[in-house]
């Protein structure tokens, strides 16, 4: 806005500011800390009920679980939801509920250490690649390219196939599969922040590059980020359990969703249908309860 | 133009060389030495060492990937260990099914999701906006088994409706091979659904809120010539990338619904491959992936040229 | 005490004719918004008309209302919005009643509106001909009729070549054509009310000229009424037959335009009038008047008056009995008991200076080696746009520099050079006290840095907003000053009180402070350091004017205690010739003038200059030359030859060597130097017999 006019009142977007003593307290009171709006909203809360139980299970899986998930009962294979065992037997006999519960275990951790690492990774990477730009970005960005030519899954093999599944590798694998996608984002958000003078200022100052990407620029990024990792969240679940389904991931006798779906989804023409039902609900819960989460947190931070 | 199209076009290639070189290194560096690997720990060293050198294997990195990438571009995509025949027909043909498969489930997600992401965006806030947005979030990233699982359940084996394999057999009619699409690519539908419909959407609010659209209602214009002629000629821009960035998925990364449908499409072949540790073929169908990748985002950046009139003029200069 | 009877409730003016319906009537509008379950008053008790052919302006400050009344009127308030009282009758219509279809049509025909940014306001995806068709499309022509009709009206906003703009996209046009296509828009069917909404505030003082002439010419043209809405007075005492102060939702007075601004009738307005630096006004020897306090809380109930916090004049009465409005005569009407004191309003801030101007450091008279020097100055971007090309500049230990220009002239580029945030080209001399700079701000030594600092313009974006305040001053502190510990504190307590800041405030983000608040804090932050010289970027064209004085105030008091030297870069010209010594107008990256600022103002001048002035509108009357230069300003990668201005230049010779050689910046009187081929001695000859040549002319 370069015009040349007298007396101007107000341009446009100038914030309606009230600052009165009473005024700021006022506004400093009236506006609650984001987290208590986060507990007000019910997806939020239904969102959290969820993860927590899984939770529980995880860490507690084998003390609450009725039964030892890996114990053969061999002459109550196959069996239907009753008294005994709430979720039936799958075709070995173990206890359908008691393999559940603790089969939440591998898969949150995985699942969350994989999306700390990519989180950590792909934040400094999006920090440099936003704010240093120039050559870095340019060959960052096509590395990046790369890599999100590819469906995770289709990485996720070429990988395994390379190197063997195991828990080690899979966190890893799932944690750089997802680096670029978050770098992507926390790029963009740093490339919003550039348009502003705060960093001139900083600038002026004397500041060098580091302390300017990470006292400056970090802190404003952060709710992006925030968003980014509970969205990704979902989707790790989401690839280690296909990865169980095909084998690729976590390997029997251990206890996963993914893996005992495939494994008894073929007695499915013969009626047995709580072998599956079961394990693909508490996927599919976990999933949803990350989802309204993130969905909770993106809602209060757009506000 | 002219510019703009070769930029875009060494762009690409360059996307696609460094997206060969993770594919190489990650094929033959990482597995340590595949003749130990295809014959076993039992296996003699002289075996070894013999199916190496005729593997090729023992040659320099730097060569070994160049005659690859020779070959490549002559069209030899390497021979399969396990079929010990040229890669390139079990490409074609499953590419071919994959392709049928994607083009059905892009017909039905596309109109779908768009028409989805549009309504909950006129209808912001309420209830029909949250309803489509958490149910298409919640779709997503459920895994495709376990819709898959859900599907054939329900409509397979329970109502038996339609069949529960993808595969039609060998010179099956046009609506047979239809009929057993089906099922597969609805699983397929619930993938893509929530994040082009949110893409529709947030692109829509974004048209809504525009200076413009006020423009257009006060000079009152009827409300569906607003919508017709002024939002969504300019929501929907943004939905193009996204499409084109979803048939990279479409194509190479229905691992799963293949296996779970029993479809021969490349996700299942490079599956098999993968589990075989036959390299050749999961190497060129990566790559195939990747290159079916660049060329969609190319032409989605191609139309998005075309269709903005802004980028046009900025193109052209 | 008040003789007169309060004034009807009802608008104050009677329609002159019976049976016309007036254009406008307003009567005792509220409108409400619902926040967080709340409801809160935007609009409170408002009523005005406007007549047919009328032209009524409705001036306020941020948060008086003044765009939601416009939005009221054609019920596009936002979903959480409404009119909860009152009634409004356009041309007879009421809006409010109307079902959907009736709304429709009073849009098409009756109403129509122009907002601020004229570029966002066009749909990016059609061109242009096609948009304007659309009126006339709905008004029932045929397609082909409405494109000859839509070419008709932008050939009647004095767009040349109506065909070829049609065709084009609404990037392509500049801020100045495209406002003229959404003013061609909105009178394609001839409305009643024409409803105008800051229509000019994003446009360049030259362009806005345009603009407003062209909108005056108009309404006579169509017979239409208008409402103008604006913050800026003297664009709304010019364009307005009548006005309406609005603040915080309620109107405190109307009447006359001329009349209210030369004889304000409400303590609000009167210190509203005194903020803004008027002609004859100096920074040595005046400080504007300031209006202490702070708009209501939106949402806080009220008993009194509404501005009652905030006047010098205020007793028992006005806090707990709302004002009625008031007959100050038969076509004014004020809404304050002591409406025949307000005149003598007393000021809020002394009106001299404390200090003797003595006092100050190194008043502009060159004494001295100069502070900073600039040669040859040049920057070019991306191989082909010339921001800056050869300036030459120095600044003076202890004055205030006044640059001014307007888009594409350089002056932001001109700071951001000195500063160090963009390096210069190959050539450039750039020093401070006599040592030359480095381009590149990070690789300064600190006392460098210490030395030039600068104020953004808008504290939004130049205070880190997950910084406190106490960290947004201290980093300085420490960084620039060297301070730590209990020194550090020591001198962040006298920073705070300089700026007139509390305690109580460092623990705030910026969020949770006002504009002004906010660039106090920038401005200890510019200071933090002990600069020798501080850039201010058009520090207050994001701030209210009331807010706005008090800033001024702040930097003419820190000048004189902190000897430090001001470039001030401005595109208010009321601002630069009250708070500068000298002034330097910039046009497409060159310099064109310098002088003492006085006698740049007063004349003679180079022709830019001349245009300039005479373009902005000015509480102070118009100005005896009514320059209006044609056509855009050029593009700066493709520059014209010889004089850059020639090509709108008024006073083109008709030699030609305004064409072909680029005029010398040459001192034709001591210390005001000119670029143009025309000697000072006789511009003031032609400039003060107010002629305007034929060539070149105005439209």
């Amino acid at each position: 806005m370069t015009d040349i006019a007298s007396s101007p009142l107000e341009p446009s977007g100038t914030a309606l500011g009230p600052t009165s003593v009473a005024a700021i307290a006022a506004t400093a009171r009236g506006t609650p800390a984001p987290w208590r709006l986060l507990a007000r909203r019910p997806t939020f809360i239904v969102g959290t009920v969820i993860l927590l139980f899984w939770i529980v299970c995880a860490i507690f899986g084998h003390a609450i679980a009725p039964y030892n998930p890996l114990a053969q009962q061999l002459l109550a294979t196959n069996a239907a939801p009753s008294g005994a065992h709430w979720f039936g037997t799958d075709p070995l006999g173990r206890d359908v509920l008691s393999r559940v519960i603790t089969g939440a275990g591998d898969i949150l951790i995985i699942s969350l250490l994989a999306v700390i690492l990519a989180t950590i990774l792909g934040t400094a990477l999006g920090l440099a690649m936003g704010y240093l730009g120039g050559a870095f970005d340019l060959i960052s960005g096509r590395l990046v390219e790369a890599v999100l030519a590819l469906p995770s899954i289709v990485i996720a093999l070429l990988f395994v196939a390379a190197v063997g599944p195991s828990t080690t590798t899979l966190t890893i694998l799932v944690g750089l599969v997802f680096t670029p996608l978050i770098s992507r984002t926390v790029r963009a958000a740093v490339l919003a922040e550039r348009q502003l003078d705060y960093l001139s200022a900083a600038r002026l100052l004397g500041e060098n590059r580091a302390r300017i990407m990470f006292g400056e620029v970090l802190p404003n990024v952060v709710p992006a980020i925030l968003v980014e990792f509970t969205v990704r969240l979902g989707y790790a679940v989401f690839t280690v359990a296909t990865l169980s389904f095909l084998g690729l991931g976590i390997q029997p006798p251990t206890p996963d969703w993914g893996a005992d779906i495939a494994a008894n989804y073929v007695g499915l023409t013969a009626g047995y249908w709580w072998q599956v039902l079961f394990p693909a609900l508490a996927i599919a819960s976990l999933v949803i309860a990350v989802i309204l989460i993130a969905d909770s947190i993106e809602q209060v931070l757009a506000s | 133009m002219a510019t703009f199209l070769l930029k875009r076009l060494g762009l690409m290639v360059l996307t696609l060389f460094i997206l060969s070189l993770i594919v190489f290194l990650a094929g033959q560096v990482l597995p340590g030495d595949p003749g130990r690997a295809i014959l076993g720990n039992l296996a003699s060293q002289s075996a070894v060492q013999s199916l190496d050198h005729t593997l090729g294997v023992d040659r320099p990195l730097i060569t070994q990937y160049l005659s690859w990438i020779g070959g490549l571009l002559h069209g030899n995509l390497g021979e399969s260990y396990t079929y010990q025949s040229p890669v390139a027909p079990f490409i074609g043909a499953a590419l071919i099914n994959s392709l049928k498969l994607a083009a059905l489930a892009f017909v039905i997600v596309v109109p779908l999701s768009i028409l989805g992401g549009v309504i909950a965006a006129l209808y912001n806030g309420r209830s029909v906006d949250r309803i489509i947005s958490v149910t298409g979030a919640s779709l997503s990233t459920v895994p495709e088994f376990v819709s898959g699982i859900v599907l054939i359940v329900v409509f397979g084996v329970g109502l038996k409706w339609l069949p529960v394999t993808a595969s039609a057999g060998a010179g099956a009619s046009v609506g047979s091979q239809l009929d057993h699409l089906i099922l597969p690519a609805i699983t397929l539908v619930f993938v893509l659904f929530g994040y082009i419909a949110r893409m529709a959407r947030v692109g829509t609010i974004e048209a809504l809120n525009s200076d413009y659209t006020r423009t257009a209602i006060l000079k009152g214009l009827p409300r569906s010539t607003v919508i017709r002629r002024h939002v969504l000629r300019n929501s929907l821009l943004p939905t193009i990338t996204v499409i084109a960035t979803q048939t990279g998925y479409l194509i190479g990364g229905l691992v799963v619904v293949e296996r779970l449908f029993n479809y021969q499409g490349i996700g299942n072949l490079i599956f098999k491959a993968a589990t075989s540790k036959d390299f050749h073929m999961l190497e060129a169908g990566i790559l195939v992936i990747g290159v079916v990748y660049a060329v969609a985002t190319l032409i989605a950046d191609l139309l998005l040229v075309a269709l903005n009139p802004r980028l046009r003029a900025e193109v052209g200069q | 005490m008040n003789s007169d009877l309060p004034a009807a409730a009802s608008s104050p003016t009677a329609p002159s004719s019976a049976d016309a319906p007036l254009a406008l009537s307003v009567q005792h509008m509220d409108v409400t918004y619902r926040v967080r379950g709340q409801d809160r008053l935007a609009l409170r008790d408002v009523s005005f008309s406007i007549e047919r052919g009328e032209s009524y302006g409705l001036v306020g400050e941020s948060g008086s209302g003044k765009s939601t009344a416009a939005l009221a009127l054609v019920r596009y308030l936002p979903g959480n919005g409404r009119v909860s009282n009152g009634m409004i009758s356009i041309n007879g219509l009421d809006p409010l009643s109307m079902d959907k279809a009736a709304l429709r049509d009073l849009r098409a025909r009756t109403v129509s509106m122009v907002y601020q940014e004229p570029g966002r306001a066009l749909n990016p995806s059609l061109r242009v001909g096609r948009q304007i068709a659309e009126v006339f499309g709905i008004a029932g022509q045929s397609s082909g009729d409405a494109t000859a009709s839509a070419e008709d009206m932008l050939r009647k906003v004095q767009i040349s070549d109506p065909g070829r703009v049609m065709q084009r996209y609404p990037h392509e046009l500049s801020g100045g054509m495209a406002q003229r296509a959404v003013i061609a828009m909105a009178l394609a069917v001839s409305p009643s009310l024409l409803i105008l909404d800051e229509p000019t505030t994003a446009l360049d003082a030259t362009v806005e000229a345009e603009v407003l002439d062209l909108v005056a010419a108009l309404r006579s043209e169509f017979q239409t009424s208008v409402l103008f809405i604006s913050h800026n007075l003297a664009v709304i005492a010019k364009m307005c037959d009548r006005v309406g102060v609005l603040y915080a939702g309620e109107l405190l007075e109307q009447g006359p335009a001329r009349e209210v601004f030369n004889n304000p009738r409400h303590p609000y307005t009167v210190g509203l009038l005194r903020c803004i630096p008027r002609r004859g006004q100096r920074k040595d020897t005046d400080r504007l008047d300031t209006i202490p306090g702070f708009l209501p809380t939106p949402g806080q109930s009220l008993t009194g008056c509404i501005f009652a916090p905030r006047c010098a004049l205020v007793q028992d009465k006005c806090r707990t009995a709302e004002p009625p409005f008031f007959a100050v005569s038969d076509v004014r009407t004020s809404r304050c008991y002591f409406h025949e004191q307000a005149p003598d309003l007393p000021r809020a801030t002394p009106a001299s200076i404390p200090a003797s101007g003595a006092d100050r450091a190194g008043s502009a008279d060159g004494a001295g080696e100069p502070l900073v020097v600039i040669e040859g100055l040049s920057k070019t971007f991306g191989g082909n746009v010339r921001a800056l090309a050869g300036v030459d500049l120095s600044i003076q230990r202890g004055e205030t520099l006044g640059l001014v220009g307007e888009s594409g002239s350089g002056k932001t580029t001109l700071a951001r050079v000195l500063l160090g945030l963009t390096g210069p080209d190959q050539g450039s001399v750039v020093t401070l006290n006599g040592t030359p700079l480095n381009p590149d701000a990070q690789r300064r030594p600190r006392a460098v840095l210490r030395a030039l600092q600068i104020v953004f313009q808008n504290p939004d974006s130049a205070l880190n907003r997950r910084h406190t305040v106490r960290a947004l001053i201290s980093r300085p502190l420490s960084r620039l000053a060297g301070l730590s510990g209990a020194r550090l504190r020591a001198r962040l307590e006298e920073l705070i009180t300089s700026v007139r800041l509390e305690d109580r405030h460092l623990p705030l983000r910026p969020s949770q402070l006002s504009g002004g608040l906010k660039q106090r804090v920038a401005i200890a932050r510019a200071f933090a350091g002990g600069p020798e010289a501080v850039v201010c970027d058009e520090p207050t064209s994001a701030l209210d004017v009331s807010v706005q004085a008090a800033i001024l105030n702040l930097l003419a008091d820190l000048q004189t205690t902190e000897r430090v030297t001001y470039l001030f870069i401005s595109h208010d010209l009321g601002l630069v010739r009250y708070l500068s010594d000298r002034i330097v107008v910039l046009y497409l990256g060159r310099v064109m003038e310098v002088g003492p600022s006085e006698t740049v103002f007063a004349g003679p001048h180079h022709p830019y200059t001349e245009a300039l002035f005479s373009a902005v509108p000015s509480l102070d009357g118009e100005r005896p030359s009514r320059i209006r230069l044609t056509g855009e300003i050029p593009s700066a990668a493709d520059p014209p030859s010889g004089c850059v201005f020639h090509t709108r230049c008024p006073r083109r010779l008709s030699t030609g060597i305004c064409e072909s050689t680029e005029p010398p910046l040459h001192e034709d009187e001591p210390g005001h130097l000119i670029r143009c081929h025309i000697p000072l001695s006789e511009l003031r000859t032609l400039q003060r017999n107010d002629s305007v040549p034929s060539q070149g002319g105005s439209s």
